[in-house]
């Protein structure tokens, strides 16, 4: 497998430097679990966090706070964090890496899909951002998504089959960072139904009539 | 039971990176008592996970900043950070990768060090504020009354520059 379309470095970025947000970080983490390119890149930027932590001026702590951590460290440690849910039996590699199983609580067979129409679905994703929203959108084989632009950012992160458009071709672990800027008609390639993780802080903004006059009562 | 010589081995750590962690909580605006809670967290994780600690892969600095960055989304956002899990059947594996890249990741910490120190004033401040204002870079441009597009390509060419000091593709 290999990778064409990666996330900016701003992006990554603020990822390293923990500063962005829950749902936006799911797509980039995602990503990084298919992409060993974007994880060396992220490895140096926290060095750079690492360099300024380094060279910071210290600021010193009450005494009381430094008797506290060491009065802590023969405390018995708690069981270790959470297990993986179980990856599917024989062996196979599940469809959606971890992060995103968790969020989703299983694999693609687990996705309570949400019919949108022209045999598109979609489930939506709970985080902890109000403000930003995530998906899974599954496209039929050989199908478009109507012409759209975009009132804000999204991301939309490929995980089963591909979608191609103007900009290229989206195949698995592919991650495409999408503006107002851009108007597209992404197409699922013939092969099989393209499954993605997107994530927008804005609604979509339809060219035609048809698709902005549906575009309420689908949520998307 | 910690023996003597683990403690203060760890005294010493504390001596060094405590002072530190809080600096640079304070820094991106967490206050003092917020900013103490998170540092004590930060250190006895440290000494909880130390066997997990890997040098060959990161240096001590750069395993405490992303100890210390992600308590502080938990405890001060009271967000979770998502993250990739290298035992996942999904996760990809790098190739592995030849000796000589085992013998120069040990030397990342300082390479790193002479290629950030290399970079131009200007791709060093944007990189510390992305680091300690935790701000959008919109607002970044705004503070350092350049457009965004400036702040864009500043963070895109400080990696470049990065990258080829490692003699990766870029």
């Amino acid at each position: 497998m290999s990778i064409h379309h990666h996330p900016s470095e701003e992006l990554l970025l603020d990822y390293a430097a923990g500063a962005l947000g829950e749902a936006w970080s799911l797509a980039v983490a995602t990503h990084l679990a298919l992409c060993p390119a974007c994880r060396r890149t992220v490895g140096r930027m926290e060095a750079v966090g690492g360099k300024l932590l380094d060279d910071i001026a210290p600021q010193p702590l009450t005494d009381s706070a430094r008797d506290a951590v060491m009065a802590r460290l023969d405390e018995p440690v708690g069981k270790p964090e959470s297990i993986a849910p179980a990856a599917p039996a024989g062996g196979s590699v599940p469809h959606l890496p971890r992060p995103l199983r968790d969020y989703v609580g299983g694999d693609t067979d687990a996705v309570a899909w949400r019919r949108l129409g022209l045999g598109a679905y979609q489930a939506l994703i709970l985080t902890g951002d109000d403000n930003v929203t995530a998906r899974l959108l599954r496209i039929p084989a050989g199908k478009p998504v109507p012409t759209h632009t975009h009132n804000g950012l999204e991301l939309t992160l490929v995980l089963c089959g591909a979608f191609s458009d103007a900009t290229g071709h989206y195949g698995r672990g592919d991650l495409q960072e999408a503006d107002e800027n851009l108007e597209h008609r992404p197409h699922a390639t013939p092969e099989e139904d393209c499954i993605c993780l997107a994530v927008t802080d804005a609604p979509l903004r339809f060219s035609s009539f048809a698709a902005r006059m549906v575009q309420p009562f689908i949520g998307i | 039971m910690a023996d003597a010589q683990d403690r203060s081995a760890f005294a010493a750590l504390f001596e060094h990176f405590a002072p530190r962690i809080n600096a640079f909580l304070q820094r991106q605006g967490s206050d003092p008592a917020q900013a103490e809670e998170v540092v004590q967290e930060t250190m006895v994780n440290v000494w909880r996970k130390a066997s997990l600690f890997d040098p060959a892969r990161a240096s001590a600095s750069t395993w405490v900043f992303t100890i210390a960055r992600n308590l502080r989304i938990d405890m001060i956002r009271k967000a979770s950070r998502p993250e990739p899990d290298m035992m996942d059947p999904a996760f990809v594996p790098d190739a592995d990768p030849p000796p000589e890249e085992i013998i120069v990741r040990n030397q990342t910490a300082g390479r790193l060090k002479d290629a950030v120190a290399k970079l131009p004033q200007a791709q060093q401040d944007v990189l510390r504020l992305a680091f300690f204002e935790e701000k959008a870079h919109p607002q970044v441009a705004e503070e350092l009354d350049i457009p965004l597009g400036t702040v864009k390509s500043r963070i895109r060419l400080a990696f470049k520059s990065i990258r080829s000091e490692f003699g990766d593709p870029s």
